[in-house]
């Protein structure tokens, strides 16, 4: 028995609102190949009178938090949402699964969902000489979990850092001080300990004065920008910074990238907030780089599946995964590099390369590694 | 001989809406002992004829000629009661009303201070009653003749009734030809009807009508007066003219929305995907679809409409019929094509709809219930990706035509002549009609009426009807041939008048002109509304407005500052203030 208060549960979350159209379910990319139907989660949640069972409702820890669900609705309900608060009801019972637990915890005790220890975050800046931030230094640079620890992200930290340097930006980072943004926490549904997160944050973020911040994750820079309280500060995602930067003139390119690239566009960019021109005003300002689209880009793009926990679990129905679909989709534009901007993405994407065998054909890259090449 | 008020204070109980929280015993004994006050009575509805008898047989018993009425708001019953007392004898304008309902009773609760309220409002209309003087109310000549914006198929029709009744008529199209929306159409339904059939002997009609000016790529910039003497400027390319009117219709319709707006059906992306205009134009040239005809055709309903994500959350009534037609057509046309429709609710409520969607089914058309979510390219042909709810699965379903079956939306110029008559316009954007259900056909602004989807979505029949009954609403004023002007204007005492012309500057009425020779001021009574704007402008006090005299306003604001307790003022204070916004 897993009982939610059902009616308090719909008018909380518009769920009266719901005319069945099934346009949540009809994009969901989860839907297809999982019994997760947010359409008829939300209608039995109506019809269930005060009390609804959760039990054996696994499909929930499907959902990849796309945001295609929301975004689409013609009646402003917010079926990803109600997805995260009903996950609630699993974590308040502690009833998740081992990864997730793990990465709970870790986040609690050393400030990453990863289980690293914090001293080790600051490693792959060692010999990069990046100031630690204080007061008049112009950005922080919010590094993120994965791009701290995860060997191949930091890559796209190393290349990022050597752009921004490069375009004299003023910028510094918090080093062993920066904890967890809890984008992954808050959408794991553990409400209390992102709360907690946040307030540790936004504490951290006053005291040292941050005015304007730009992150490598498009999840940490969802996080601060739409699940913090407002607290004035300008974040940024890096390809907006550097779209700016090239605009400016502040960066210039020297080399050139004689390749055809396709963009995916990650959700937490695009589909959760709009951000889809800037990612392209980068790769397209590389010389010798031809841009080429899938048929599912910008609003239509296809979910990586690394969002919304996902990168700790593998879900109902692990033998498709969504990035393997990209991938072939990647293929059949003939492009020699899919290039993304998130940390997810790229450990995703890149593993369903290996996946396909076609390592040979196509290689994935981060925006940042591309620019990288060619200053 | 000097005049010497004799006022009657009538104090109704509005059944226990006022008499629930006002002491009415006090406040009658109150009343009764103002300056001037011959008789004070209460009642339980001063508006029912028992009430208004009261008043009247006061008037000639007692040699009334001042009256005040303490009731509701002068919105609800001023009218009621100066009807009451010019029957008796009394100009109208020696009436007086103290509102103490909306103004008390109904936002206070019941306390001595809500009474004492009460009391204060009343002595203020007492005091200015003493003042009041008797005015003449005026009937002014209505220019036999309408203005029609708009040549869409409602602003033919309601121009054709009113030329038709014997009046002039001028309709002004902004674009090259008449017809609007509707002679983009191919079939009409639920007849299947071709549109042009029903279109072109109204337009020949028109075309033809001795007392109907058509005047084409014309738009309207300004517009003067109210109803009864309305006068138009007209631009017509380079060509400034001027039109009157008795009344004017609106007939501005709508346009249609978007598609490239929902990004994730790819309109202007993928050439397989139309709209439900682009088939009217397809229907003409036998629906081919790159140099073949379609086989598998998917409709989409509700498509810019019931959505609040765009800001359009009604229904645009016409989309369910337009696609069932449209998908009735390719059946007949293509026997060998499937045609799916994608839909969320069908709505066929007009008389012979539902009919119609049963014989659109049983031609063979598909009707899969789901809100399609995206559409995907595979190859030549294009996947609608939706959930069938019914089946609650997610299918893919394959097409080489889609069409998107747009709704409507106001037009973007609508502000622009909404501020043009000062007309309201409702949360979608369309234009208000004075009343959802009682005033159809009206507006806020008097003389001034709507016809067709400049109101809201509607189709052709609806259209029709609407226009029908704004051209016999616009010809009322027409047939009587004479509107009353409000008595209670502004005048200009000249040797005050230094002709500056700022209160010119603030009468949006355009009342006020210099006179060429006098170099003072004067008031167009006619135009002038009397909202006082002028006379709060001049800095040389020398406009007033009659009925709201410098004298009668101080005789008001002097009672309800000196006049009472202040301590209950006080705390009346709060709610006092909230009223004011």
């Amino acid at each position: 028995m897993l009982q939610i208060e059902s009616r308090q549960f719909a008018t909380t979350h518009n769920l009266f609102a719901c005319i069945q159209c099934g346009k949540c379910t009809g994009g969901c990319p989860m839907a297809v190949k999982t019994t997760l139907n947010p359409r008829n989660l939300i209608y039995r949640l109506l019809v269930a009178g005060n009390g609804y069972d959760l039990e054996g409702r696994e499909e929930l820890w499907d959902c990849t938090t796309c945001a295609t669900c929301s975004s689409r609705c013609p009646k402003l309900v917010n079926p990803m949402e109600a997805v995260i608060a009903l996950r609630g009801a699993f974590v308040e019972k502690g009833r998740v699964h081992p990864n997730v637990k793990t990465a709970l915890e870790s986040t609690f005790r050393h400030g990453n969902p990863l289980s690293m220890p914090r001293e080790e975050r600051v490693r792959w800046a060692s010999d990069l000489s990046i100031k630690p931030f204080g007061e008049g230094v112009e950005y922080l640079f919010f590094v993120g979990c994965t791009p701290s620890y995860d060997p191949r992200v930091q890559q796209v930290a190393r290349s990022l850092v050597k752009l921004v340097q490069h375009a004299n930006l003023d910028f510094g980072f918090l080093a062993e001080e920066e904890s967890c943004c809890g984008s992954e926490i808050r959408r794991l549904g553990e409400a209390g300990l992102f709360e907690m997160i946040v307030e540790e944050n936004q504490e951290m973020l006053k005291a040292m004065s941050v005015d304007k911040m730009f992150t490598t994750s498009p999840h940490c820079f969802n996080a601060f920008k739409n699940d913090y309280p407002q607290n004035g500060v300008q974040v940024e995602h890096y390809t907006q910074l550097l779209s700016r930067a090239l605009e400016n003139g502040w960066l210039k390119f020297s080399g050139r990238f004689e390749k055809t690239v396709t963009f995916h566009d990650p959700c937490y960019l695009g589909k959760h907030n709009g951000i889809y021109d800037e990612p392209r005003q980068v790769l397209t300002g590389i010389p010798g780089l031809k841009l080429v689209e899938m048929d599912r880009s910008r609003e239509k793009s296809l979910c990586c599946e690394g969002g919304g926990g996902r990168m700790w679990l593998e879900g109902s129905n692990p033998g498709t995964r969504l990035a393997r679909w990209r991938i072939q989709e990647a293929l059949d534009t003939g492009a020699q590099v899919l290039a993304t901007a998130c940390p997810f993405c790229l450990l995703t994407l890149e593993e369903a390369l290996k996946h396909q065998n076609a390592e040979d054909k196509l290689r994935v890259m981060d925006i940042a590694e591309i620019a990288d090449q060619v200053l | 001989m000097a005049f010497t008020p004799r006022i009657g204070v009538y104090i109704c109980h509005c059944g226990i809406n006022i008499s629930a929280s006002v002491d009415i015993e006090a406040v009658t004994a109150f009343a009764a002992s103002l300056p001037a006050v011959i008789i004070a009575r209460d009642y339980t509805y001063m508006c029912s004829d028992p009430g208004q008898a009261l008043i009247k047989e006061d008037i000639e018993q007692l040699k009334l000629n001042r009256v005040v009425v303490a009731s509701c708001s002068p919105r609800m019953h001023e009218p009621t009661f100066r009807a009451a007392v010019a029957s008796a004898g009394l100009n109208p304008y020696c009436f007086e009303m103290a509102n103490i309902r909306e103004q008390c009773s109904w936002v206070h609760p019941g306390s001595e201070a809500t009474t004492q309220k009460a009391m204060d409002l009343i002595a203020s209309a007492v005091a200015k009653a003493a003042h009041l003087q008797p005015l003449i109310t005026r009937q002014v000549e209505v220019s036999p003749s309408a203005l029609v914006i708009g040549g869409g198929i409602a602003g033919l029709q309601a121009a054709l009734d009113i030329a038709e009744a014997g009046f002039q008529v001028t309709l002004v199209e902004r674009a090259e030809q008449p017809g609007g929306h509707a002679a983009q159409l191919h079939t009409t339904f639920p007849y299947m009807q071709p549109a042009r059939e029903l279109l072109r002997p109204l337009m020949e009609r028109v075309d033809a009508h001795p007392r109907i000016e058509v005047m084409l790529s014309a738009e309207v910039e300004e517009i003067k007066g109210f109803v009864g003497n309305f006068e138009a400027s007209v631009r017509q390319s380079e060509e400034m003219r001027t039109v009157s009117a008795g009344s004017i219709v609106i007939a501005t319709g709508f346009e249609v929305f978007d598609a490239h707006i929902k990004k994730e059906f790819g309109y202007g992306l993928y050439p397989q995907v139309i709209t439900t205009l682009d088939f009217e134009l397809l229907s003409a040239q036998n629906l081919q679809v790159n140099g073949h005809s379609p086989r598998k055709v998917v409709f989409i309903q509700c498509v810019g409409s019931r959505d609040q994500s765009l800001g359009n959350p009604y229904c645009s009534r016409v989309c369910c019929m337009v696609a069932a037609r449209q998908a009735k057509w390719v059946r007949q046309r293509l026997p060998e094509a499937e045609v799916t429709i994608f839909y969320m609710d069908v709505r066929a409520f007009g008389k012979g709809f539902e009919e119609f969607y049963d014989q659109v089914r049983t031609c063979g058309v598909i009707y899969r219930r789901g809100n399609p979510s995206e559409i995907l390219r595979q190859g030549e042909h294009l996947l609608v990706r939706a959930e069938d709810t019914l089946l609650g699965e997610v299918v893919e379903v394959e097409a080489d035509l889609v069409v998107l079956a747009l709704g409507m939306v106001p037009r973007q110029d609508s502000a622009a002549l909404a501020s043009l008559l000062k007309l309201s316009r409702s949360a979608d954007g369309f234009f208000m009609e004075a009343h959802p259900k009682l005033r159809p056909v009206d507006t806020s602004v008097a003389g001034v009426f709507l016809a067709g989807c400049c109101q809201g979505p509607k189709d052709i029949a609806d259209s029709i009807s609407q226009a029908r009954g704004a051209a016999a609403a616009a010809m009322i004023p027409l047939l009587r041939g004479q509107v009353q002007v409000e008595a209670a204007t502004a005048y200009v005492e000249e040797e005050l008048c230094a002709g500056c012309g700022q209160c010119a500057q603030v009468c949006t009425y355009g009342a006020l002109r210099l006179h060429p020779v006098r170099n003072v001021m004067t008031v167009n009574q006619v135009l002038c509304q009397g909202c006082g704007a002028c006379a709060s402008a001049c800095p040389s006090g020398a406009v007033t407005v009659s009925h709201f005299t410098f004298t009668q306003t101080m005789a008001q604001l002097e009672v309800l500052l000196n006049g009472s307790n202040h301590q209950r003022k006080q705390e009346l204070l709060p709610t006092a203030s909230l009223m004011a916004k």
